[in-house]
């Protein structure tokens, strides 16, 4: 078992990049479980809200009403799940959610990487404006532009449709900024001797670029999935009819509904929503974080 | 591109780049276009009209109205309140985050060489998860007779109704919010702590600096701007504080969770698409200021 924490180091192979300074050393021993001891409470507190959901949402309503704070369900059971699944038709909604993040991403993969290969390696009139544009639209608020949107979309009969919630998100500035930073990085070079080789430009980034693009496309894959899997405003207002909803809107219109008391089938729909993204994020926790820490945002 | 070209007569070769770049670009233009940049114009226009919700199929009946709405939101008394609360959200939500955040990535920093992934991964969860899926826990959480007041009852405390008191329902929105935003200023502060040499640390050490004496003047200093970006990011985001107030209290009780945003979605629900669009570019022109001010503070520091 080692002691070096293995996320930051690569491989193996790579040599221990900071030996212990004397000045954590000093504070190893007694300091180093007091440090541990806090972190796990912290960590503890965050999550507790979780466990606390997990397990609300195998009691049934009496044992819910009868002992609100309980933790341990006294006898678990399925049925707030199985409701969700039989009665409420969950998987049309789970369906619809796939489906609109699924475009969503391939649009943002698909389309920021080309125009991030123009903006990054190919001159042309316009190329700054067209930036700048990009840059500028960066910090502007979602409410701004929700009510044309909204009155286009209307008025393009797209109301209730998967168009009418994927064309809006799919393509995104900051996808563009993230694929332009990553290309320009490629070697001209290579790019050069492909060209002198006779390629065109759309097998160079066929071939030669996206290939390359991995890491960049994996982190702007996992955000994009992340924001339209909890995408919920433009949604609930997109998708009027039943079965447009995804699972954000279906929750929080069963919340509001006459089910609003029934805590245990509430608690088990916030599970089924949030378990995919949980688990994806358990598995490809670091490709989450490099995207904070490249682009700063979730 | 080794062949310098007259910028006003274009080789052949630049102009087929030219066209080639262009094909490339297009797929986003053509979306973003009419999808970001006609409702970004749109909306401006809108905001000197009065614009409403029955107009859409009759755009005739839409009249220019100038700055008005501008001046009629300066001096509406809702709209001050949402300015106020948006105000108090940042300003006490802001460091609330940044002091967590950051005594958390220190914590990790500092003598966690093992499970520091699983304590990331634990800190981070929360902000992968939908807000609607939280909010169900969270109200349970801050019920009269829910955990949080249970815990307070063994202190001998007894807990205000939270989400129901005007005192009360924006500091549980505002913890609510930190929760839920602090896994990202983690991970930003950890690359950031990354990049403290352990040199600087040994040479404060054989000075005699204590851990706090190294803290404030090794650690902070160098931490800088990257405690900027995180600041500059989370008021962005906070400034457009729309998504608790909307699922766990509506913006009330009595309007004490009125969010710009949420006064401008308000609006839209009226009906009043002018006035709600200037109240949006309103929140615009704080963001972009804002910005200006991020960018000016990042140049001078590089």
């Amino acid at each position: 078992m080692t002691l070096v924490s293995t996320e930051e180091r690569p491989t193996a192979a790579t040599p221990p990049r900071r030996r212990p300074a004397p000045a954590r050393s000093g504070s190893t021993g007694k300091g180093q479980w007091l440090t541990y001891a806090a972190l796990l409470v912290a960590v503890g507190l965050t999550l507790m809200p979780f466990l606390w959901m997990v397990l609300g949402s195998l009691k049934n309503q009496d044992e819910i009403l009868r002992d609100p704070n309980g933790w341990l369900p006294h006898s678990p059971t399925p049925a707030n799940y199985l409701s969700w699944f039989g009665d409420f038709g969950i998987g049309t909604y789970f369906l619809n959610s796939v489906v609109v993040a699924l475009f969503t991403v391939a649009g943002n993969l698909l389309f920021c990487s080309m125009v991030g290969y123009a903006l990054a390696k190919l001159r042309f009139p316009g190329k700054r404006a067209l930036f700048a544009v990009v840059m500028t639209t960066l910090m502007v608020p979602g409410v701004v532009t929700f009510i044309p949107l909204f009155v286009l979309v209307a008025r393009m009969g797209l109301i209730n449709t998967f168009p009418g919630l994927i064309l809006p998100f799919l393509v995104s500035p900051l996808g563009v900024f993230l694929m332009r930073q990553f290309i320009g990085t490629v070697p001209d070079a290579l790019l050069e001797s492909a060209r002198m080789d006779g390629a065109g430009e759309f097998r160079i980034f066929a071939r030669i670029v996206l290939p390359l693009c991995g890491p960049p496309l994996a982190t702007l894959g996992i955000l994009t999935f992340l924001t339209s899997w909890n995408n919920f405003l433009w949604p609930l207002v997109v998708a009027q009819n039943q079965d447009s909803y995804t699972l954000p809107v279906a929750l929080s219109l069963y919340s509001t509904s006459e089910h609003a008391t029934e805590y245990g089938l509430l608690l088990a729909g916030s599970v089924i929503l949030i378990s995919p993204i949980v688990l994806a994020f358990v598995l490809l926790q670091r490709l989450f974080t490099q995207g904070v820490a490249t682009t700063g945002i979730r | 591109m080794a062949s310098v070209v007259n910028r006003r007569r274009r080789s052949p070769g630049a102009r087929r780049q030219a066209v080639v770049a262009w094909l490339f670009a297009a797929p986003f233009v053509v979306v973003f276009g009419i999808f970001m940049v006609v409702p970004l114009v749109s909306s401006f226009v809108m905001s000197f009209t009065d614009f409403r919700g029955s107009d859409v199929a009759d755009p005739a009946a839409v009249d220019f109205v100038g700055p008005a709405h501008y001046l009629a939101l300066l001096s509406d008394a809702r709209f001050l309140h949402a300015l106020r609360n948006t105000g108090y959200f940042v300003v006490v939500g802001i460091p609330l985050t940044m002091a967590v955040a950051l005594l958390l990535a220190v914590a990790l920093n500092n003598g966690i060489t093992r499970f520091r992934t699983a304590f990331r991964v634990g800190f981070y969860t929360p902000v992968v998860t939908s807000v609607v899926a939280v909010a169900v826990v969270w109200r349970f959480i801050l019920q009269p007779d829910g955990l949080l007041n249970t815990v307070l009852a063994w202190l001998g405390i007894s807990g205000p109704d939270w989400l129901h008191s005007t005192t009360w329902a924006m500091p549980s929105l505002i913890v609510m919010a930190a929760w839920r935003n602090m896994g990202t200023l983690i991970v930003i502060f950890l690359a950031g702590l990354q990049n403290v040499p352990a040199e600087l640390h040994e040479a404060a050490l054989l000075d005699g600096a204590g851990p706090w004496r190294r803290f404030t003047a090794v650690t902070l200093p160098i931490l800088r701007p990257t405690l900027l970006l995180g600041a500059v990011l989370l008021s962005v985001g906070y400034l457009q504080f729309f998504e608790e107030p909307f699922v766990m209290t509506r913006g009330g009780p009595l309007d004490a969770t009125l969010s710009i945003t949420y006064f401008t979605f308000q609006q839209f629900g009226f009906g009043d698409y002018g006035y709600a669009a200037a109240a949006s570019y309103l929140l615009f022109a704080l963001i972009a200021l804002l910005s200006i001010v991020q960018f000016r503070i990042l140049r001078t520091k590089r």
